[in-house]
């Protein structure tokens, strides 16, 4: 099982591969397109993450100490970029998911999705991440 | 197309040459701002001026007797002439300044309307209003007891009149409408609305927000009792806005906040109110940016709206055929009368999604509900893309949208 920040270190190599904003951004598209459908029992008013422009609906279990998170969304890049905080938090220790610094976001040019809070709410998809991560935590101990 | 763009006089190359903003390259593209609907770039004279009060008057207004502050208070003062003069206004003291359209509407709301309604009487707003426009209706509704009521909005985004005229009654006291609605471009009937409310008795306030950049404003023409403005949606600073009121409304209105400047005299006993306009503009004010909105407003006036307006209309026409040439495209406001909006949404396509890929060709919309969250709901759709043309936009900036939106289509689809 690879660690978070070698997975992030692998999506940073991918993206290093691209010249451009438009490879980028279709790679990032390729990737929500391809993300698993959620179920629709899953698309409920509490499982939605707010301060988003489009709409963000994440659910997280944890199993043999691990949580693992699938989520969905009605814009393909929004859901391009939860992909890939999928691919790397997914399958963690809830410990090293609070401790997780997701730096790739920077590293390949989204940061400007982590500031814009209002309109792209990659921010509050990663505190929703982190939240429940503390939560299975806190049940742990 | 091309004909109408050149047979006007008017040189759009020559006006780019006074917003600097428009030289920025983003994404590694040339810029191509089409979010004027919510603030418009600066010319080079606003930025100047900004400037220059700070490098050279830079006082606090009316109570300093040193040259300075004379120089400042003058500043300030020949702006409250100047926008009297683009609306129209039969006295200069019916210009209040404020920090833009949302203080204007609260101010009313807070004062005349939280001491002149009463539990049973009715508001009319329409359907099309941005949430400022909205939500302090209800809150003053929840402390009087006043209702609100909507003028519904038909298929094409135009207010349906016969309906306004069914919620009319001496029940009505007041009617607060927008004048060109920020998420469809709808202009909207305002001038029969004001009549016709007049009739009924009730007060009138419109909207500008919108319009002031694209209409020719006369408030005496259209007899209504508030009209608010913001800067920054007429080329001027941000912060600063305008309400005007007529002045029989406006003397009879208690205060909206307390402080410095709007009073008379002060004892803990009792405390008097300046004269208008000062009883509403409590404390230091925004005076750099108030010195600045004349030099927007003088800018504005210097080309002349109506050679805008022709500009900015063609720039509308050119810009809906070629949206509606796109396979799978609807246009959201398709009113007969629209300032330079053109709001759309593509099938099977999230507009954020849009927003994202156009940015990436240097191209800036709107995408969301634009604060107008009731309007969206009556189209059943989240939000827009919306484009709004300025008089610096050209016909090549909306060919370059147009190929984006294309390329961003082919790649989400």
């Amino acid at each position: 099982m690879k660690s978070i920040a070698e997975i992030e270190e692998e999506i940073v190599d991918d993206f290093s591969l691209f010249d451009t904003w438009d490879e980028k951004y279709e790679y990032i598209i390729d990737m929500g397109k391809k993300l698993k459908p959620l179920e629709d029992e899953h698309k409920k008013e509490e499982n939605k993450i707010k301060g988003c422009q489009s709409t963000v609906w994440m659910v997280s279990e944890l199993k043999d100490g691990k949580v693992f998170y699938r989520a969905e969304s009605d814009a393909v890049i929004v859901k391009g970029l939860v992909s890939m905080l999928i691919r790397v938090l997914s399958g963690h220790a809830p410990k090293e998911i609070i401790d997780a610094k997701l730096e790739f976001i920077d590293k390949i040019g989204m940061k400007q999705h982590l500031a814009q809070t209002r309109s792209n709410g990659l921010l509050s998809m990663v505190k929703q991440m982190k939240l429940d991560a503390t939560v299975y935590q806190a049940k742990q101990e | 197309m091309t004909e109408t763009l050149e047979h006007t006089a008017f040189d759009v190359q020559a006006i780019r040459q006074h917003f600097p903003v428009l030289n920025r390259v983003v994404k590694g593209k040339p810029l191509v701002y089409f979010d004027n609907a919510a603030t418009t770039q600066k010319p080079q004279v606003v930025i100047d001026a900004l400037a220059d009060y700070y490098k050279n008057y830079n006082a606090n207004i009316h109570r300093g007797i040193h040259s300075l502050a004379e120089e400042a208070t003058a500043a300030y003062e020949a702006t409250r002439d100047t926008v009297q003069q683009f609306i129209n206004a039969q006295h200069r003291e019916e210009i209040i300044f404020t920090r833009g359209v949302t203080e204007s509407i609260n101010l009313v709301a807070y004062t005349w309307a939280r001491t002149n309604l009463k539990s049973g009487d009715e508001i009319i707003i329409s359907g099309m209003e941005h949430h400022s426009n909205i939500v302090p209706w209800q809150l003053i509704g929840e402390m009087t007891g006043a209702i609100l009521k909507v003028i519904p909005v038909n298929d094409n985004g135009e207010l349906i009149m016969e309906e306004f005229y069914q919620l009319l009654s001496e029940k009505v006291k007041l009617v607060s409408v927008v004048h060109a609605s920020n998420s469809l471009g709808t202009i909207n009937p305002v001038k029969e609305i004001i009549d016709a409310a007049h009739k009924v008795g009730a007060v009138v306030m419109i909207d500008g927000a919108q319009s002031t950049v694209h209409l020719d404003i006369d408030v005496q023409e259209l007899d209504c009792d508030f009209f608010a403005i913001s800067s920054h949606k007429v080329y001027g600073p941000t912060g600063i806005g305008v309400l005007y009121g007529k002045r029989a409304l406006l003397e009879a209105m208690p205060p909206f906040m307390g402080g410095g400047e709007m009073i008379k005299d002060v004892s803990f006993e009792k405390t008097t109110w300046n004269d208008l306009p000062y009883k509403f503009e409590a404390g230091t004010p925004n005076i750099a940016d108030t010195v600045a909105l004349k030099a927007a407003l003088d800018f504005v006036s210097s080309i002349g709206k109506a050679t805008i307006r022709q500009h900015e209309d063609a720039l509308l026409k050119y810009a809906t055929e070629q949206l509606q040439s796109i396979e799978g495209i609807r246009l959201i406001g398709t009113a007969k009368q629209k300032v330079s909006v053109a709001s759309y949404v593509v099938e099977g396509v999230h507009p954020q999604d849009l927003g994202i890929l156009l940015d990436n060709q240097g191209v800036a919309v709107r995408t969301g509900h634009h604060c107008t969250q009731p309007l969206m709901n009556r189209f059943g759709i989240p939000g827009t893309t919306r484009a709004s043309f300025a008089m610096y936009n050209t016909k090549e900036e909306i060919d370059v949208m147009i190929a984006g939106l294309h390329k961003a289509i082919k790649l989400l689809r």
